[in-house]
């Protein structure tokens, strides 16, 4: 049995225990590290844009929005771009990022495989039907404005349950079962979404259609961030509190019942919380993708595995993380703008590599 | 306390796994469960642990049925050792015995000094406080036991469950893992493969054929010739262990067929 050796024994002799008084301060260090960077990104990502706006001025602003102040006549302008446009495009970016990549972990530990991400159960790609059949051909008309989300929504929930459904018939939520079903539903409602968008009577929606698939945050409302937030925070909070079971459900389910979690209850709730979750995140940002891959094995490099510290620090890196990807989004190629999804994965795929090439961390490669 | 099996019955899809299993472990006894591959042990002792309903019958800890307990209750008392191979995250040594403490823990309780000093305690007693910060999974085969057995610790059960706990390791380690359960001194149940460790150790052997159990007893009274041809098709002899003094079985090479 070969067993290289992570760290020599004196450095580990030196090294804090975990879970002992240092370890914990340095954790909530870190922490307190990536709220600041988080409140920092906002500022940044409402400073900048095709109109860059200094980060002093975007600060006052803010305040006097958020005192109920008075703005001078000539930064009208500029107080609408930053209270009515920027900030909550910010702060939808930070709740979407955090909810990925929390429920990133969440699926990782459910699935009980490093390499799956949120929409591995098929919810983005339901989404994706809902979304491209309002945009193409004009389903739930009556919604206007929410048309879209609500549908993206409807199509996430559907496609949940059909995975549920029919992953679960084979008595019990098997782990590698839900992950196939999931994959061979994808290729299904991906194949539906195209044939849509081939068969759309007109080519403007065929084309913002595929702009939304790839994730955009263009558009963005006050009105849009309330139910994002509220489930977002939800499924954290439930998570944190979940730290514990997931650590026992990922050493295996018999493993995770002599500790007393009883695996398929607590999948039952995991598959809930993270369909909920995605499909909230979806209805209102699009399929971004790789974040929910990429930024758990990223936040474990710095806590380790332990889920108690690894939920911790998902959020907010998460938040920070899609706050400067939609940054670049709207500034690499303004005044276009660019899918989330192509920056992500533009960002994402270098990063994977380097994870890969380092030794050491194994991605849970065997 | 004392782990009673009474009449266990296992049927899955049609198959019956295990009839009719009766056991009694006294306080502090090493009972040990030898036969060949699919007699039923690991389905006896998933029972036991709580991974397998019986249809029939009861496992009683301290007379009480756990069948009546939560999970986290039973997981109180009872700490096992299952078959199951690597966890999919790099967990630290010293976090897999945290984990132990999980069915002390409500959902809202954060881990303690107390907690640290169990978890400090359960790695010491299985002398591997030098593996604590190591990733489980780069830890050779029987340091990983040794720090399964340190999160069983962790969890202060009354009762230990060890499904095939020397499984691919190597004489020196089966030896080091099963006097280091002889030593901890748990009323513990365990399945082996090797009937000369199991004598070697064991106050009680209970022989399964087929999903019943056909011989219980000390060592000398059940692993006889008889018993050991009748129900692994093997030819034995029975020497007395120089060492130790405790029956040891020596077998006959089969002869291929003419």
């Amino acid at each position: 049995m070969s067993a290289p050796t992570k760290a020599p024994e004196t450095e580990v002799d030196s090294s804090p225990v975990e879970g002992s008084p240092s370890e914990h301060g340095r954790l909530l260090l870190t922490l307190a590290v990536a709220l600041v960077v988080l409140a920092a990104s906002v500022i940044g990502g409402v400073a900048l844009g095709p109109t860059s706006i200094a980060p002093g001025k975007a600060l006052s602003l803010l305040h006097e929005a958020l005192r109920g102040g008075v703005v001078s006549a000539e930064d009208a302008g500029t107080y609408a771009i930053v209270w009515n446009i920027r900030l909550p495009r910010v702060l939808l970016a930070a709740v979407v990022g955090a909810g990925l990549s929390t429920v990133g972990v969440a699926v990782q530990a459910m699935v009980r495989n490093a390499l799956a991400d949120p929409f591995v159960l098929g919810i983005s790609s339901g989404a994706s039907v809902g979304a491209s059949a309002v945009a193409l051909f004009g389903f739930l008309g009556a919604l206007g404005l929410y048309a879209l989300s609500t549908a993206a929504f409807l199509g996430a929930l559907g496609a949940t349950l059909l995975v549920y459904l029919i992953a679960r018939s084979g008595g019990g939520l098997a782990p590698l079962r839900l992950v196939l079903t999931g994959t061979a539903l994808s290729y299904g409602f991906s194949a539906i979404t195209t044939l849509m968008v081939f068969r759309a009577p007109n080519g403007n929606a065929a084309q913002s259609t595929l702009f939304w698939l790839l994730g955009s945050l263009g558009g963005v409302t006050w009105s849009s961030l309330p139910v994002a937030t509220v489930v977002v925070a939800l499924g954290i909070g439930y998570l944190l509190l979940s730290a514990r079971r997931l650590n026992a459900l990922s050493m295996g389910d018999e493993t995770a019942t002599t500790l007393g979690v009883a695996p398929e209850r607590l999948r039952r709730e995991l598959f809930v919380v993270t369909a909920a979750v995605t499909g909230v995140v979806v209805a209102v940002s699009g399929a971004v993708g790789f974040v929910g891959l990429m930024l758990p094995h990223l936040v474990r490099l710095v806590t380790g595995s332990d889920h108690r510290r690894v939920l911790l620090l998902a959020p907010p890196a998460g938040a920070i993380f899609l706050v400067w990807v939609d940054v670049l989004a709207r500034t690499l190629a303004a005044p276009e703008e660019l899918p989330l999804g192509v920056i992500t994965a533009a960002i994402g795929v270098p990063c994977f590599l380097l994870l890969m090439s380092r030794r050491g961390y194994s991605f849970g490669g065997r | 306390m004392d782990l009673e099996l009474d009449g266990l019955t296992v049927t899955a899809s049609g198959r019956r796994l295990i009839a009719d299993i009766d056991a009694h472990v006294r306080s502090g006894q090493l009972v040990g469960l030898v036969g060949p591959n699919g007699s039923g042990k690991s389905s006896t002792l998933r029972c036991v642990f709580r991974t397998l309903t019986p249809n029939r019958g009861t496992v009683r800890l301290g007379g009480e049925d756990v069948a009546g307990m939560s999970l986290r209750d039973s997981a109180r008392m009872i700490a096992a050792l299952t078959q199951e191979s690597q966890p999919e995250f790099d967990f630290t040594a010293a976090e897999v015995v945290t984990m132990g403490r999980a069915p002390h823990k409500s959902t809202f309780a954060r881990h303690d000094d107390e907690d640290r000093r169990i978890r400090a305690r359960a790695l010491s007693e299985v002398g591997c406080e030098h593996l604590a910060e190591r990733d489980f999974r780069t830890l050779s085969g029987g340091e990983r036991q040794r720090v399964l057995i340190a999160r069983a610790l962790a969890q202060q059960p009354q009762v230990l469950v060890l499904d095939e706990p020397t499984n691919h390791l190597d004489i020196r380690h089966q030896l080091d893992v099963l006097a280091l359960v002889h030593r901890l001194g748990l009323t513990t149940v365990t399945a082996l493969h090797d009937l000369n460790m199991a004598a070697s150790w064991c106050d009680r052997v209970h022989v399964l054929d087929r999903g019943r159990i056909v011989a219980a007893g000390p060592p000398r009274e059940v692993l006889t010739p008889e018993i050991v041809r009748e129900v692994f098709g093997v030819r034995a002899h029975v020497v007395d262990h120089p060492g130790t003094g405790a029956p040891q079985l020596l077998f006959e090479p089969s002869r291929p067929a003419a």
